[in-house]
């Protein structure tokens, strides 16, 4: 597929907040995936009512690849600023493809104590999991080679964009 | 020239020395060091990276901070540490170090942590696990001889640059102790590496190394001149067993002269921090008052401490 059959970013931002907006819970807080998920969440925080704290989490010591790949990508710090135990959490993520970085997000979760509950939400997901995960709330479904990679890009001005590169030029995917 | 810390695709396969790191090397090292800080404050304060590892801790000379750091380290990164005391066993018995070495490998060690009185030690490790094609063994300098500490430098580098941000606009002095210090030599080498424009030494000749300025650091033997407009102030222990030749009248003369008080401390900028490697000699190298001052960074560092060893590890047994 090519770039321009890719839907605008803005506009599946838009409808996913839409699917949200009467679901999530009033208090739930919003936690991004670095480094698409992290921008993903202070929108939606700013587009859903009510007030939505956000936090951050990278996922890289957690990551089931890293017997093969160790420690590659600039790594971010995980930024929770607010109370695990007992809170409504909505995972944030820019690409939902094998599951993989949101089973990692959900254990490394567990290690700041026990959420009520943890949704998923997505901009685009592309199929091809390779495990038992689905999101909550998606954007758009894409059907993509598996020798691409859908990358989110976020402009100075703040707009997202979506792009397409071959796999294997981007960490994490 | 090979550097024997690097593997064929220049990663970190050991970390033997800071001398002849590459400052890219040094600076991923210290990026991947800050996640794990925060680490220490969840609830569960461990990473998956290195589950089912075996790290062993292989101290052939007494060092209780470092080996606890170590092991909280790698502890907190979910790998089984294995402690071993070797000045009181094997050793003892008359095993060579390169058969212990193979010993523990059989047991299937992952990497080994060594502290050696002799300088060179975790170099020829390293250098026989490639010999006999056993190189995923990764070998970690935890101090050896003179030579060097680089985890310590990397965790003195890592506190400087969390307080003063900016390697290549700083005045850092090194006090005290200087010849014995494998600390020293580590951090002056990250300091020129990182690209450090004044890295000075503050000590009594008979405590400098001969030809120290050849490391690229300026020397004073007046404490007051060399602490003048400093960024950092890094006192180093002076190690009691040295009062016993002829280098030192006595511990209140050394203070006198190169003990940092709050009234010398003044000479420095006023934003200055202070740092010490530990253990402390209250008195003898440092007034409490200072110690337990403002400018004082001594406990983060301990603190910093355990993130760089996590980073370190993580990064090798990755590679």
């Amino acid at each position: 597929m090519t770039t321009g059959s890719l839907p605008d970013a803005e506009i599946t931002l838009g409808r996913l907040a839409e699917k949200m907006r009467d679901a999530v819970a009033f208090d739930a807080k919003l936690i991004g995936i670095y480094s698409g998920g992290a921008w993903l969440a202070e929108r939606l925080a700013d587009m859903l009512d009510g007030e939505h704290p956000v936090g951050y989490i990278d996922v890289s010591f957690y990551r089931d690849d890293y017997a093969q790949k160790g420690l590659r990508a600039k790594l971010a710090t995980t930024t929770l600023p607010f109370e695990v135990p007992g809170s409504r959490i909505v995972l944030v993520d820019d690409v939902l493809y094998t599951g993989r970085s949101v089973r990692a997000a959900i254990n490394e979760l567990f290690d700041y104590g026990r959420p009520d509950s943890i949704e998923l939400a997505v901009l685009i997901d592309r199929g091809g999991r390779e495990l038992p995960i689905e999101a909550t709330y998606v954007g758009a479904r894409l059907a993509v080679a598996r020798d691409l990679s859908i990358v989110l890009q976020r402009h100075l001005d703040g707009r997202l964009e979506l792009s397409v590169e071959p796999a294997g030029s981007v960490a994490g995917a | 020239m090979h550097n024997p810390q690097l593997n064929a695709d220049g990663e970190l396969q050991h970390l033997l020395t800071l001398e002849g790191l590459p400052a890219e090397i040094i600076g991923r090292i210290l990026d991947t060091a800050v996640p794990f800080v925060s680490i220490a404050e969840r609830d569960v304060k461990k990473v998956p990276l290195l589950r089912g590892k075996a790290v062993f801790n292989l101290f052939f000379e007494n060092s209780t901070r470092t080996r606890t750091t170590f092991e909280i380290a790698a502890k907190r990164l979910s790998a089984d540490v294995i402690n071993l005391n070797i000045g009181v066993s094997s050793t003892a018995k008359g095993e060579t170090l390169l058969d212990t070495i193979d010993n523990l490998v059989a047991m299937n060690a992952d990497m080994f942590i060594v502290r050696h009185g002799q300088s060179g030690a975790p170099h020829l490790i390293a250098q026989h696990l490639s010999a006999t094609n056993r190189s995923h063994i990764h070998v970690v300098n935890a101090g050896d001889g003179r030579h060097g500490h680089p985890t310590q430098g990397l965790l003195d580098l890592f506190t400087i640059r969390h307080y003063k941000r900016y390697f290549r606009e700083l005045t850092v002095a090194i006090v005290g102790d200087v010849l014995h210090s494998r600390v020293a030599r580590s951090l002056i080498h990250g300091l020129t590496t990182l690209g450090t424009p004044e890295v000075r030494v503050i000590g009594p000749q008979t405590l400098l190394p001969t030809a120290v300025e050849a490391l690229g650091v300026h020397v004073f033997h007046d404490m007051r001149q060399g602490l003048a407009g400093c960024d950092v102030v890094v006192m180093l222990r002076l190690q009691s067993e040295r009062m016993k030749g002829s280098l030192l009248p006595s511990a209140g003369e050394f203070f006198k002269h190169y003990g940092l008080t709050v009234e010398k401390l003044k000479l420095a900028k006023p934003d200055a921090i202070v740092m010490h490697p530990g253990p402390m000699n209250r008195g003898v190298e440092i007034d409490s008052a200072v110690a337990d001052g403002t400018h004082s960074v001594i406990l983060p560092q301990v603190t910093f401490g355990i993130a760089v060893r996590m980073a370190v590890m993580s990064i090798l047994a990755g590679n």
